[in-house]
Parts: C-alpha cells; structure tokens; sequence
C-alpha cells in the first residue's frame, strides 16, 4: 500500500459494512463482518472477515483459500502461491507477460481480480511440462532461441500455445497479429514466430 | 487500489439493486478497463458488483434483429458465424482492438463504457476535467497528438478509444439497459456523448444501469463493409484514426453508404453529410475524395494533431475504396 492511499478510515469503513446489511442476502460479506464494525472490533478483524473465498484449480490442484478481494490472480500465483513463473511485466495490461489460461482461454492475470476465478481451472507455465518432458512449445522456444532474457517468456509461450488452440497460426502474418498482445523488449520476435509455426506445422497435439 | 467488497449475484434483479446501494459501487465486466483505472486510483469504488456469471452471455438472431448479451466477450463476435456472415464489420472492428488476450476478457457492456480517456486523465499530476471537474484540461495546451478533431469543447478533447463502438454506431446498434426504473432502449448515437461542460460524462447512462444487450439490425452493408485502423504500430496500439465503412451497392453504383470514425472525437463520430452525398453514386474514388472533403468541413486540429486533418481522409477514402472493391486491402 502506498502513502497516498491510507488504509480505509474506520469511520467510512463502518459505515459502508453496515450500509451492506441491506443487500446481505447477495453479498458475500459474512454477517459476522457486520457485526465486527457494529461492535467497533478492530479493523483488521473485521478486514479479515471481508476477505472473499476462493476455490480454485491450478496446475491441476484444488486450492480453497480465504482473500483479500483486491489480489488479481497474478499476484494470487506468485505472493500467495508462490508460483513465480508467471511474469508481472507492467501489472496494467500493456505486455502479456503475465498471460495464464483460465478455463482453456488466455487472459491476462494482472488485471483479472483472482475472485472471478473461483470455481476456473488455471494453467500457468509450471503447468504446461508433462513431468520432465517438455511441452513442444517450450522445446521450440529453446531450439529456435525464442528470447533472450527470458522475462516474456512464460508469457509468450502461454499465448503461444493458445494462438495455435484458437486456430490463429495459420501464417506468420497471422501469428505476428494473434501475439500482438506479448512485447518482448529483446526484440526475439522472428524466432518466437519461428518457434510457433514449427510447433504448428509440426501437427503435435497442443 | 482502494478497499472495496466483491459480490457476485446471481440475477439481475440483485446485481443492479448492489449497485443502487452504495454510490461509488461499479459493475464489473472484464475488468480490463476497471481494474486499470483502479489501480491508478483514478477509480476508487467501494463496492464491485461482478456481472459476469449472469445470463447474458451469446449471441441470437430474431427476425431481422441480432442480439448479444452484454457479457459476450469480444473474442466470441468476432468468430461468431451469424456475425460474420451479417455484421463483418463488427468482427473486423473487435479484432482491430486491443489483444487476443484482451478481447478474450472484455464484455459487450464494458467494451461500451471504457472510458473515454486521454494520457492527462491517466497522469493524476496533472489537471484533467474528465477526472477531475474544474481543474482544467491538460490537453488544450499540451502534448494533443491523440485528441480530437470534432466534437470537443474547451473542457475536454480527449477521444472515445473503442473500436467496437465505430462499427456500432455504423450499424446503427441499441443498447439495452435495465435499472431501477425498469427497461430502456438507448440508440447508439445517443449513448455516448460530447464533452460540453460535463466531461465527467462519458454515457447517457444512469449510474445504476446494467446494459444488458445490444441490438442491431441486419442491413444490406454486408457484402461491402471495411474497417479501417490506422495507428504508430501494426497492432494493439489504440487508433490514430479509424473508419467503419459499409455501402449496399447494386453493381457499380452506392445506394446507401454508412460511415463512422474512431480516434477523431469523444464519442463514436458518425459522417452523415458524407453518406448523403455518396447516395446513388458512382464508386470511384473521385467521389470517395469529395466525401472525405465534406466529411471533414468543420474538423479543427490542435498543436500536435495536425495530421489528422489530412490522414482522416485519406483513410476514409481508402477504407471506401476496399469497401466497394474499388481497391483490393
Ligand atoms: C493495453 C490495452 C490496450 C487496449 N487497446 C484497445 C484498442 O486498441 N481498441 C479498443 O477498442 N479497446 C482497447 N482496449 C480497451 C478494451 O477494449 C476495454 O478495456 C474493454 O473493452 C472493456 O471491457 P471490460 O468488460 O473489461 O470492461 P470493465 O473494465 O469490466 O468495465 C468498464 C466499465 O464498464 C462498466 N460495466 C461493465 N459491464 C457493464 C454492464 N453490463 N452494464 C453496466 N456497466 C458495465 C464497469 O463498471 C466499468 O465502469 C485496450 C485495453 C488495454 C488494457
Ligand atoms: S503484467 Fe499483465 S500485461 Fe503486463
Ligand atoms: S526475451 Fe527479454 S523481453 Fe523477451
């Protein structure tokens, strides 16, 4: 948390639990939230009672959790998880490299709130390997030098694998626009479509 | 970000009445808009109100009419068949914007109300009416490279970046909404609005309205349509200028032309002077030059948009040259 954004006053805080009883039946805000600000319990109890829970599959494994409901499923991954393939490149939508699957489909994880997943299955970058055997993807990003730092990498790959999925790598043209969305600052980007299109051309299941 | 409480109701009825509740809460789509502007604290709901697991999701054709859910995501109309056998434009226009990724998140309803914004509204150091009233505009004076050309006021230039909102308003699409007052039905051309002195208004919608779909009737436009995005990189990057083209064509000769731009004012800018002069002509792209003159009497630049002047319409006439056939892309 910033300087400039103190945590939320007690007073407003109080006042916007209880403002909730009146739509209790839909929040997901336990009635005991509502009792903590009506009895001026500590703030943080009643923060933590705030929290919203979450069941979610990642990799293949349920996680049922209790969280703050501002995490976005990055940070979900990588501070609560520690699964710190998946990349933070800017945090606001401008560079891929946080792209995971959620439900089959790419979607960015910085600006997916981690509570929307709940009941989604997750596959990040550790969840691509068949135990020590590669997905093809990763083995043609290493055959092709498809990046240099790597940082965009996890990122890159994920999408990768989504591009062809969709039925989006049909030409290098095509791959070039359906990867728009993952900058690599290396400028690796012709091996990257090189790397794609072996994998396509190659017919291996994805 | 700022504290706030998720929910996620199951019905509409209760979503819209969460939102009626507690007056900074917010609707929550995709959240590619939402959560950016949140994390910049240029948005600070306390509440989220997530929308996304109603049942507003796909898309139906009645008679004449095709309607989408305000939940389908981009992604979808853009590879929906009824789409793209009658509304090609629309899916050339979401494909145009953002990112694959982006348009897998990004709802029909958030896709309509991110904000019409500009680099002063993001930098919070700055003045920025739209952000905050009565503090001025940044961009008057400032580095306007992106803003308008028509339609804008002296409290605000910035430009409305959708690119589904061009085609939209090309279509001649309406937007359903349901709130607390019940349903209504809002025309495209009245959806988004101009600056005027109250550019902290984006939409002609109530704050605790739910748009629940859009319509939009199939035309003869089908066959002839073309959107055109012109910007600084070939891909995901917001328009420059952009045009929707669509004309119904008997031969060689425009029975009717629809066109509408992006990137040139605060709400999707339709060129009805132009589309009136193109009727019953010949598609040559003389005629294609002398539209995109009238289209653009009354544009005015600033500083550092200049080049609009001269790159609207030779996108125009280039968008109508592929639309007829005139030119191949
Ligand atoms: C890096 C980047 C690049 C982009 N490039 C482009 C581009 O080139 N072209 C382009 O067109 N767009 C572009 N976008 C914008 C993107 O298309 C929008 O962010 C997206 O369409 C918003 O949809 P959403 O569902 O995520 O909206 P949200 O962020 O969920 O919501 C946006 C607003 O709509 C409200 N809302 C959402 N659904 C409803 C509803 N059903 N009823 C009432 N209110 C609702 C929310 O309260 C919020 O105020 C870009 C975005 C990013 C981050
Ligand atoms: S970290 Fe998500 S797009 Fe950059
Ligand atoms: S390899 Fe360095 S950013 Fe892509």
């Amino acid at each position: 948390m910033n300087e400039q954004e103190p945590f939320c006053p007690n007073e407003s805080r109080r006042s916007f639990l209880k403002k909730s009883t009146v739509i209790t039946a839909v929040a997901l805000t336990p009635a005991a939230a509502i009792n903590a600000a009506n009895n001026h319990w500590d703030e943080h109890i009643a923060a933590a009672i705030e929290n919203v829970s979450l069941s979610v599959e990642i990799n293949g494994t349920r996680h049922t959790m209790d969280i703050d409901p501002r995490t976005s499923l990055l940070d979900l991954l990588r501070e609560n998880l520690h699964l710190t393939g998946t990349k933070k490149g800017c945090d606001y939508g401008q560079c891929g490299a946080c792209t995971v699957h959620v439900n089959g489909e790419r979607v960015l994880s910085c600006l997916t709130l981690a509570a929307t997943t709940d009941g989604s299955k997750v596959t990040t970058i550790e969840g691509l390997a068949n135990g020590d055997e590669l997905h093809p993807m990763q083995a043609a990003f290493i055959k092709h030098d498809g990046f240099q730092c790597g940082y965009c990498t996890p990122g890159q790959i994920m999408s990768a694998v989504a591009c062809i999925r969709e039925g989006h790598a049909s030409s290098r043209d095509q791959i070039r626009e359906y990867m728009s969305g993952n900058i690599c600052r290396c400028g690796a980007y012709p091996n990257i479509v090189d790397a794609i299109e072996e994998v396509q051309k190659g017919g291996q299941k994805v | 970000m700022n504290l706030f409480q998720y929910v996620r109701p199951a019905e509409q009825k209760t979503a819209i009445a969460a939102v009626a509740a507690e007056p900074t809460a917010r609707f929550l789509g995709g959240g590619t808009n939402l959560l950016d502007l949140m994390k910049r604290h240029i948005m600070q709901p306390e509440k989220l109100v997530d929308v996304t697991r109603l049942p507003l999701k796909g898309i139906t054709q009645q008679g004449n009419i095709i309607r989408i859910g305000a939940l389908t995501r981009n992604t979808e109309i853009a590879e929906d068949k009824t789409i793209l056998q009658n509304l090609p434009l629309l899916a050339m226009a979401i494909n145009a914007g953002a990112s694959a990724q982006i348009r897998n998140m990004a709802t029909t309803g958030g896709n309509l109300l991110q904000r019409t914004r500009c680099p002063y509204f993001y930098d919070t150091a700055m003045p920025c009416n739209k952000r905050e009233p009565g503090t001025g505009c940044g961009a008057l004076e400032g580095f306007n490279r992106m803003h308008a050309i028509f339609g804008f006021s002296d409290k605000c230039i910035a430009v409305n970046p959708s690119d589904m909102n061009v085609a939209l308003r090309a279509l001649d699409a309406t937007v359903v909404v349901n709130g607390p007052k019940g349903e209504r039905k809002i025309p495209i051309a009245d959806f988004h609005r101009l600056p005027g002195d109250t550019p902290e208004k984006d939409t002609n919608l109530d704050k605790n309205e739910l748009i629940t779909a859009v319509t939009i009737p199939i035309s003869p436009f089908s066959k002839n349509a073309y959107y055109l995005k012109v910007r600084d990189r070939n891909s995901y990057a917001f328009a420059l200028v952009s045009v929707a083209a669509a004309l119904n064509m008997d031969g060689n000769t425009i029975k009717e032309a629809r066109l509408a731009m992006g990137g040139v004012a605060h709400k999707p800018w339709r060129l009805t002077d132009a589309e009136t002069f193109l009727k019953s002509k010949t598609a040559t792209e003389e005629n294609f030059q002398q539209a995109a003159q009238i289209a653009f009497q009354g544009a005015k630049a600033f500083k550092h948009n200049q080049y609009k002047l001269k790159l609207g319409p030779n996108t125009i006439v280039q968008a109508l040259s592929v639309a007829s056939g005139l030119k191949s892309v």
